[in-house]
């Protein structure tokens, strides 16, 4: 009778997965501080041009104002550059209203240090970006940024 | 009674939990990556106000028509040409020494006397057409920012042995080292040898 009985079979114990969740939440945490939250959809194309001299925009002082021509989901609008502020569509009168109302919603310490970013698609007439520009000067907001990536640089 | 042990809980689905909320995560956010060419726009000018006159020669006109091609300063030009050319004509430094006009001391270029007298009365106006594209339009800007950059980059090196536009990136993301404060005025004291004076002026028309 031995007091050491031999364990049976040489079988593999099973891999621990008790940390997995501890990696998958690192990740989950990783993209939780490495992204926004999508707050609007956008209707209009957005196939931004791209340049190599650019700066970085400060997030929290910044409206953005998209234009293009509707995209797919709203192609019975035509194929006219439109204007998209907060998420709907504006008139080029309009601008200057509801770019008002949506810097109501910054900080209101940042409120005068507004900066109008502007997404515009590649194929919009520069007219149309010369009519947001005036409806700005009109509402005083002069400070503007144009939203492009950045290019590769030769 | 013998005290029982609380079973331990199986954590197995823990993992299925935090992959949903991983994928929702993913799924509803963007990568935070915006950049872009900043602009000032000119406040609403007083009807009164007379404008003032300018000298032709201090004026840089950039046309751009309907079919995206560019007339600089009455020439047809390929976009890849326009940086050197805005380059030169601001890096001009017409105006004589002791003349009534500011001598530019710093300037390296061509001293032409028919182009712009020193590079704080130079000034850029483009205009563009209505139906110009977009993607043109900005390339244009680009090309001109462009310009600016390099020659504030060439006296930056010179005269502070760095470069404008990586240290004004650096106090930008806040990962600027040094002091902060003396890298501030150096930088005005560059933007003030290169005032950046870009006049947009409203599109034309048809």
């Amino acid at each position: 009778m031995s007091k050491f009985k031999k364990k049976s079979g040489g079988e593999l114990p099973p891999i621990s997965t008790a940390s997995l969740p501890d990696i998958v939440f690192m990740l989950l945490f990783f993209f939780m501080v490495a992204t926004v939250l999508r707050d609007n959809d956008i209707k209009v194309a957005q196939q931004l041009p791209s340049a190599d001299q650019t700066e970085k925009l400060t997030k929290d002082r910044t409206v953005f104002i998209y234009a293009g021509k509707p995209s797919a989901q709203y192609a019975k609008l035509g194929t006219e550059g439109k204007i998209q502020i907060g998420d709907k569509f504006v008139g080029v009168k309009e601008v200057k209203a509801a770019i008002l109302e949506e810097r109501e919603r910054l900080r209101v310490e940042l409120q005068d240090k507004v900066i109008v970013a502007l997404k515009v698609d590649k194929e919009t007439n520069s007219g149309l970006v010369t009519d947001i520009k005036e409806e700005l000067r009109e509402a005083n907001m002069l400070k503007i940024i144009y939203v492009t990536p950045q290019a590769v640089q030769q | 009674m013998a005290k029982r042990s609380a079973p331990e809980i199986n954590a197995g689905s823990m993992a299925d939990i935090a992959f949903l909320l991983l994928i929702f995560f993913l799924v509803t956010t963007t990568v935070d990556k915006d950049k872009g060419l900043s602009r000032s726009l000119p406040p609403i000018q007083d009807e009164n106000v007379e404008p003032p006159i300018l000298k032709q020669k201090n004026v840089f006109v950039v046309i751009v028509n309907r079919n995206d091609e560019l007339l600089v300063e009455d020439e047809p030009m390929e976009i890849g040409d326009l940086r050197q050319a805005a380059k030169d004509f601001l890096d001009n430094g017409g105006a004589k020494k002791g003349g009534e006009v500011v001598y530019c001391d710093y300037c390296q270029g061509a001293r032409d006397i028919a182009s712009s007298d020193n590079p704080d009365k130079a000034i850029i106006s483009v205009k563009s057409d209505r139906e110009t594209s977009y993607e043109t339009y900005i390339a244009v800007q680009n090309e001109l920012v462009a310009a600016y950059n390099e020659l504030r980059n060439r006296e930056s090196q010179r005269l502070f042995n760095f470069k404008y536009t990586e240290v004004k990136a650096a106090l930008d993301a806040g990962t600027f080292k040094g002091n902060e404060t003396k890298a501030d005025e150096q930088l005005d004291q560059i933007k003030d040898m290169y005032p950046m004076k870009l006049s947009e002026a409203e599109a034309k028309s048809n």
